[in-house]
Order: structure tokens, then sequence, then C-alpha cells
């Protein structure tokens, strides 16, 4: 910007000739940023880009379990895997469909369940109190915990007989009457959720904690003096200047929990249909029938799906400041 | 500003219930750990009847724990070091440079991070084989296969990370090296890097989490002898005769030194975590 400035003010000596003389003498240095980001390009390609296009070409060929090392014989199959993937009246649909609605019901639970505790837990540590450091630090641990300790230890937890909650919930709170089976029919829904949110919620926590921190506090006092009481300056003055900090979090959240594979794979030795999450039920469909060209299919399906979501929440979020 | 009682109570009540919450797997884990195996069989006891550290000793016999935990070791320091080494060098073009095609680099290279794993896997997996195939390098069911994967999924954020670090960094500093006669190398290395080494570490240890927790690709591109602690640790719960006292002693010592190096470093970790959040 400032170049244009001094170029057409007419004290500068003309420019044009200027550059290619400097190029000349310096060729290293336009070409250094290309040369610095190279190593990181093919990474990319290598794992990401390349394998992501052959996926889709994969999706098109009829690649069973023949064909695994051969791949490039697979007969051509057009749109063979993709009718199969979303006929609801077979068997393969029929799965697909159901695990997709598993994931959109565990997803959206998770994504609140989550959202509110962090939300709570960074506005009611927002004032400063003796051990505030401490519950902040403590909040953090789910978060920095690998994820297949943090599921197993759940999954003990879980155990009929000999689990914690089972424990407490029958034995102790007397809650439920005998014991109930978690990761076995229908509770496994409820399993599922739970340690998702705690192992998501710290990071809505530290994320909300930091867009607070930009709040300026005394925009508290002055809706304080205006007489605005806590929930009113909940509504009025925080979850507003929050808005631009959730539009991402949401979505981050959103993403990390539909594509999870982690949590149902640690879990159960085979997640029962009420805890068959996509990504796991395309991973299965795939490795014990070797149909990869199908499993591509339906891993494409996923992909245009989050793609069309996060698109149009993007584009939503866009026309709304604009209108605001 | 004064509270409400109402308010008080709230805050009380809200923030105990989410440390009981937090608090109770954390628990469960530890002092399982430390239970014999006829009290983690039976059912649960707050309080072990005798403390025993047997577990921490059996289970490196009850599974190849300590193999997989080489293998876990080698792959994730490796992965590490790769990633913010090549994160160092693409983060001072992107912060230092203004090349054609630096945003679309970045868009794509962040936009990566929120595709499904599962996508890549069946192709990568299917690549693998046939580069053994064609080339007899071996991808498949080695570490150098997993390593090369890993290095890319913690790759677009530590780039975004360190960029960000080196933004911070005022420009003033690299010209003084300049006019010093040193060289944009020369520059990146004695003049950066030592300022930004705090956020360096925090990316270090954020992608040796990354490899140190993968599952799914883990759970394909390894065999028998290349097998990490990820996939180990299912294996152990999924045998018939399941001793959980030595699954939680595991999890203990696999969680320890990340949770500690997480939490040593929060400070900077948090902040370059949550910047992008706030900044956008």
């Amino acid at each position: 910007m400032s170049d244009t400035i001094t170029a057409t003010s007419g004290d500068a000596p003309p420019r044009a000739p200027r550059g290619p003389r400097r190029r000349r003498f310096k060729p290293g240095r336009n070409l250094l940023p290309y040369a610095l980001v190279v190593p990181a390009l093919i990474a990319e390609l290598a794992i990401h880009i390349v394998p992501m296009l052959v996926g889709a070409w994969m999706s098109l060929l009829h690649l069973t379990q023949f064909f695994i090392r051969n791949w490039t014989a697979a007969p051509y199959g057009g749109l063979t895997n993709y009718r199969i993937a979303v006929d609801t009246n077979g068997p393969v649909g029929k799965d697909l469909l159901h695990s997709f609605f598993i994931t959109v019901a565990v997803t959206v639970l998770v994504v609140a369940g989550a959202w509110l505790f962090g939300l709570a837990a960074a506005v009611f540590l927002q004032k400063p109190f003796r051990g505030r450091g401490t519950l902040r630090t403590l909040f953090l641990v789910p978060y920095a915990l690998p994820v297949f300790t943090a599921v197993i230890t759940w999954r003990f937890m879980f155990q009929r007989d000999s689990g914690m909650v089972n424990n407490v919930l029958s034995d102790e709170l007397h809650l439920v009457h005998g014991h109930p089976f978690w990761l076995l029919g229908g509770n496994s829904f409820a399993a599922l959720v739970i340690i998702h949110i705690w192992r998501l919620w710290p990071f809505a926590f530290l994320t909300l904690t930091a867009g607070l921190q930009s709040v300026p506090g005394d925009l508290y006092e002055a809706a304080a003096i205006d007489g605005a009481g806590f929930v009113r300056r909940l509504r009025s003055v925080t979850l507003p200047l929050l808005r631009p900090v959730n539009r991402v979090l949401l979505l981050v959240l959103f993403l990390w929990t539909f594509n999870d594979f982690n949590v149902p794979y640690i879990l159960f030795d085979q997640p029962p249909a009420n805890a068959d999450m996509i990504s796991i039920h395309i991973y299965n469909a795939s490795f014990i029938t070797w149909n990869f060209g199908l499993g591509s299919a339906m891993s494409v399906l996923l992909l245009a799906f989050l793609l069309i979501v996060t698109l149009g929440y993007l584009g939503a979020g866009r026309l709304r400041s604009r209108h605001a | 500003m004064r509270e409400s009682s109402a308010v008080r109570w709230a805050r009380r009540v809200v923030l105990t219930l989410l440390t009981v919450f937090t608090v109770l797997p954390l628990y469960v884990m530890v002092v399982s750990s430390i239970k014999p195996l006829q009290d983690v069989q039976g059912a649960f006891t707050w309080i072990p009847t005798h403390v025993t550290f047997r577990p921490f000793i059996d289970m490196w016999q009850t599974v190849p724990l300590g193999r997989y935990f080489v293998n876990s070791l080698i792959v994730a320091l490796c992965a590490t070091v790769c990633s913010v080494t090549i994160a160092i060098f693409t983060g001072y073009a992107v912060s230092r440079y203004r090349f054609a095609g630096r945003g679309t680099f970045m868009t794509v290279v962040l936009s990566t991070q929120m595709f499904p794993g599962i996508l890549f896997l069946l192709p990568l997996f299917l690549i693998f084989v046939n580069i053994d195939r064609y080339t007899g390098i071996t991808l498949y069911g080695s570490r150098l296969g997993l390593i090369i994967t890993y290095l890319t999924f913690a790759l677009p954020f530590s780039i975004w990370l360190i960029a960000g670090y080196f933004d911070t960094i005022p420009r003033e500093l690299d010209e003084a090296a300049r006019v010093d006669g040193a060289g944009p190398m020369r520059t990146l290395f004695s003049v950066l890097l030592p300022v930004a080494a705090p956020g360096i570490v925090a990316v270090a240890i954020y992608a040796f989490m990354t490899a140190w927790g993968e599952v799914l690709f883990a759970s394909v591109l390894t065999d028998q002898s290349t097998r990490t602690l990820a996939v180990g640790l299912r294996e152990y719960a999924n045998q018939a005769q399941v001793y959980w006292n030595e699954v939680m002693a595991a999890s203990v010592v696999i969680s320890l030194p990340v949770v500690v190096g997480f939490l040593a470093l929060q400070k900077f970790l948090v902040h370059g975590l949550t910047a992008g959040a706030v900044k956008s």
C-alpha cells in the first residue's frame, strides 16, 4: 500500500526499472519463501490431498478384497457404490442411515453439553478467588490426557459388576434398581455422550475463558450500575461479546464429535447399534468386508455432508453479522 | 459489583459438580492402579483394602507393554521433531514473506484439519500397500509410515501457531540482523528462534500429544511388532480376563508425561490454542 502511494506522489524516482535489476542480483530472495514451504506442501499433498483424490476415485471402483494389492485392476463401477450406500431399503444403506442419525444425536447433545459446562465454568471462574488457579488447571486435565487412557478408564467405570458407575447409582444412591449394562444395548448411547462431554468441555472452557478476557471489565461495572443482575449481565453483555468466539468454538466442537472414532473404538469391542458412530461404522464396514470401494463412497458422502454444513454455517454467520 | 447470595451459591454448586465430574475418572484410574486384583474384580470400593504396587510391575509381562511403549515413543518423538522442524521453516515463510499463493496455501493446509480421518485412512492404506509392492519401501506396518502420517497431523496447527508467534516478534529485530550482515536463515536461527523458544516448545508438546494419543491410523497401519500403546492398551481390555488394575497402572504411566508436560507449559499452549478463536 505505502509503495503505491510513494510511487504516485511524484517525488520518488520511477520504480519500474528498479525491480528487475534488483531481482537479478538477489534471485534467492523471491524463491526462498517457496523453498521454505515445499516440505510442508509435500507432506500435506502426500498424506492428505492425494489420498483424498485417490479416495474419490476408489469410490467409483468395485474395489473388493481381491484387488487390494492390485487396485488398478479393479473394475470401474460408476456410481454403483453410492447407489448402495444411499439405498435405505437395502441393508447397507439402512445401517448407514441409522449410524448417521445416532451420530447427529450424539453430536447435538455433546456440543450443547460441552458448551454449557464450558460457559458455566468460564463465567464462574471469571472473578478472582482463592483456589481459582488450581481449578483452572484441574479442568484442563481431561483435555491433556491421552484419549485412549481416558476412555479405557471410563470403560472400567462402566463395567456392570466391578464398575464405579453402577456401584454409585445402584448400591450407594439407590437411584437405579439392579446393575444395568452400560456398554451393551440402549445405555451405551448415554455412556458415549457422557464420555465425549467429559473430554470436550475443557476445550470449550479454555476457549471461552480466553474470550472473556477480552471483555472489558468496565462494561460489567456500567451494567451493574444500571441495575443489571447476574443473569441480565450474562445475557446482554457476556453472551453478545462472546459471539465471535462461539461461532468458531461450536463449529470445532461439532466437527470433532461428528468425526470422532476414538471413543467408540476403545469403549467397545464392537459398538452396539445405539453407539454406532459414523466413523467407526465406515471403518467396520470397510475392514470387515474389505469392500474399500463402498467404504470410500461412504467417506465421500460424509465429507460432502460436513462441507455443506460447515459452509452453510459460516455463510449464515456472515449474513447475520452483516445485517446486525 | 456485589454478588447476590443466589449467585454465590450457584457458583459453589456448579464448580463443585464440575470438579467431581472431572476428578472421578482420574481418581478411579489412580486408586485402581494400586489395588490388588481381587479388589478390581469385585464390587468397586473407594479405598483399596490394601495398597500394592504390583500392578506397576506385572503390567509389563501381561502384554508386551514395553515394546508398545518403545514404539509409541519412537514414533511420537520422530513425528514431533520432523513436524516442528518443517513448521518452523513454513511458519517463517508465512510470517515474514508475502509470496503469491500464501493465503491459498494456509487455507488448504488448515482445512485438512477438519476432514474426517476415515476419509484418508482407506486410500492411505491402499497407497502404502502398493508402494511396498512396487518399490519395496515398507510403509504399511512400519514405524516410518506412521511417523510420516503423524507429522502431517500436527503440521497445520503447528505452522499456524509458529507463524503466530513469529508475528508477535517485531520486524525491527530482523532488520537489525540484516544490517549486521545476517542472511534470512541466519536471522531465523539466531534472532527469531531464541525469542520464539517457548512457543516452539509448546508446539512440540502439542505435536507429541497428537502422535502419542492417535488411535485410528495406528489401528490399521501397524502390525504386531510396531503396535503402539494406543492400540496395545485396547487389546488389554479386550482379553477374556481383564486385569483392570494393570490397565489402570499402565494408563497412569502413559498419561503422566503428557499431562505434566501440558500443565507445565499450559500458559504458552493455552495462549496459542485460543488465539485463533479470539482473533477471528
